[in-house]
């Protein structure tokens, strides 16, 4: 057997050496080669999940078209508000701009996405202007029902003994202004949270804690109570978690309200009131009723639903959820149960888990490899199964770094180093310093 | 952590301290490990001496590194919860006694050549 047509030749040979050189010496670390496509990739929502996720495509696809659709010029750096709200960080801490973490090469569309057509494959703006995709991810995040709470607005948040973290940056210093004066006068505070699938289910908890930390060295034990209220029967949806909980609430002298619903609230009087749910014991049947809880500072998490386009477009689950609108999707794939173009990212997931930045974080890369195996006409191995992710502040200096699946089980990061529930400096010092960091990592598609 | 890299790692340090400040402390440990390794050479032996204060000084790099990483991140000794938290502060204040010991015996080699 011969080589035909390899030179022989010395400057074929130096030509080789020259070659094997050149490939020695580019792209280290080794990347696999771009993927050429002409795809139309349309991403709505440029939060954490669309963000993180067209920065990993740029890297992966050569000559696709890519639009991201967002009105939203600032990005929030969401998992900050706690902290914010707790007065150990300005407003600022969470707040840059959209564009500073879009890549190159790409097209932003700053308006809001107004309505999607998922069989013509085309999503018009709110200006109009209309984009067709090949491959469609939602990820525009959810909207805070304020309006489902009677008596209460935003513009009450700072005042009168009323919080809301949610809210945003500044609400969420206001909240401190409010939290502030009650752990300097004591009285006291109500926590709630909604009957709703949430954001982060630990940031109401993280909420209680700290206001009751920071008011035990300040005003003082004996001067002030918090009451901690939910519409749920458990403290927190991992069963183990729950139990650690009511445990801590138990030493910190928390009281709770299950199964405590907020309806409407009495800003001039500080009155909240509550439907509490009871099953009768013979008939099994739920039995409501009002219940009023004074207050001094109480703090307000609103109901949370998928955004008005998204319920409109016929994405949504039609038989969970349905007061909600989360997308039906798979919840290993995140794919469309319907139509396999489209996937859901972040928040607007209709899946069990997931609503944190710590969930977007293992969701991207299962996105990313199922949409680039559809562009190459294979089906994609990734599977997400559920992690989310919570260092749950227990006081200001400690946290318990809580990571679990889709089962409840808990998943541990360092088993064996950080005990998962346990109050921790270490676990505090990673929500403080390396959350923010590897969050930013995160955008950048680099985590 | 998902595909904790050191890449990754990288990017966080970078992050938490800004890019400039981050790799300007990067380079300012490398210098002083440098001139550190230059004296050595240089002198060809240890100086007791001057070992001696850089020894003396290792406590309050110690403490100074403690309550310089508690000032930053908001937490007291009272924070201290479990095994994991004691090695992690015993971690910091060996890091900040040794690299107060090696800046210490560097600068007295640097400057005060001929006192010894």
């Amino acid at each position: 057997m011969t080589l035909k047509g390899l030179s022989t030749s010395r400057r074929g040979f130096l030509g080789l050496g020259a070659a094997g050189l050149a490939t020695a010496g580019l792209g280290l670390p080794a990347r696999a080669a771009k993927l050429a496509t002409k795809a139309r990739i349309v991403i709505i929502g440029a939060g954490a999940a669309g963000t993180a996720l067209v920065n990993r495509l740029v890297e992966r696809l050569e000559g696709a078209q890519i639009t991201i659709v967002d009105a939203r010029a600032e990005h929030l750096y969401q998992p900050g508000l706690s902290l914010v709200a707790a007065g150990l960080k300005p407003a600022s801490y969470t707040l840059s701009q959209t564009t500073d973490w879009l890549p190159d090469g790409i097209a932003l569309v700053a308006e809001n996405a107004a309505a999607i057509d998922p069989i013509a494959k085309i999503v018009a703006t709110t200006s109009g202007q209309t984009v067709a995709y090949d491959f469609l991810i939602v990820a525009p995040g959810l909207v805070l029902d304020h309006d489902a709470i009677e008596g209460f607005s935003l513009d009450l948040v700072g005042q009168n003994g009323i919080g809301a973290l949610y809210a945003g940056p500044d609400y969420a210093a206001k909240t401190w202004v409010a939290a502030k004066r009650f752990t300097e006068e004591g009285g006291l505070a109500v926590m709630t949270r909604p009957a709703t699938e949430m954001k982060c289910a630990g940031a109401p908890l993280k909420h209680a804690f700290l206001v009751e930390d920071i008011a035990s060295r300040t005003v003082g034990l004996g001067k002030f109570e918090v009451h901690y209220t939910a519409p749920q029967g458990a403290l927190f949806g991992v069963p183990i978690v729950a139990e650690k909980v009511r445990m801590l609430f138990g030493q910190r002298g928390i009281k709770t309200h299950m199964s405590h619903k907020l309806v409407s609230i009495e800003p001039g009087q500080k009155r909240a009131m509550f439907e509490k749910t009871e099953l009768d014991a013979a008939t099994k049947a739920e039995i409501k009723t009002m219940v009023e809880l004074p207050y001094d500072y109480l703090h307000v998490i609103p109901p949370q639903r998928a955004p008005e386009v998204i319920r409109q477009s016929g994405l949504s689950w039609a038989d969970k959820w349905t007061d909600q609108g989360w997308v039906e999707v798979d919840q290993k794939t995140l794919r469309h149960l319907r139509y396999p173009e489209i996937f859901a990212l972040g928040d607007v997931a209709g899946v069990p888990k997931g609503k944190t930045a710590a969930s977007v974080k293992w969701m991207v890369p299962v996105v990313e490899d199922h949409l680039i195996a559809a562009i190459e006409g294979r089906e994609g191995t990734e599977v997400y199964d559920g992690y989310t992710s919570c260092p749950l502040i227990t006081r200001v200096g400690r946290a318990m770094l809580v990571e679990f699946d889709y089962n409840n089980n808990l998943v541990p990061s360092f088993p064996g180093m950080i005990a998962p529930l346990e109050e921790l400096w270490i676990s505090w010092l990673m929500k403080e310093v390396a959350l923010k960091a590897t969050y930013n990592a995160m955008l950048r598609g680099k985590a | 952590m998902k595909e904790l890299t050191f890449e990754t790692l990288i990017a966080v340090f970078e992050e938490i301290f800004g890019q400039g400040l981050f790799w300007a402390m990067v380079v300012a440990a490398l210098l002083v490990t440098a001139a550190y390794l230059y004296v050595l050479i240089r002198d060809r032996s240890m100086s007791m001496r001057k070992f001696l204060l850089a020894q003396l000084s290792m406590p309050f790099g110690a403490v100074a590194s403690v309550l310089f990483i508690q000032a930053m991140t908001d937490s007291h000794f009272r924070d201290i919860g479990g095994p994991i938290d004691v090695i992690v502060l015993l971690g910091v204040a060996v890091l900040g006694a040794v690299g107060t010991a090696i800046l210490v015996y560097t600068a007295q080699s640097l400057f005060r050549r001929k006192s010894t």
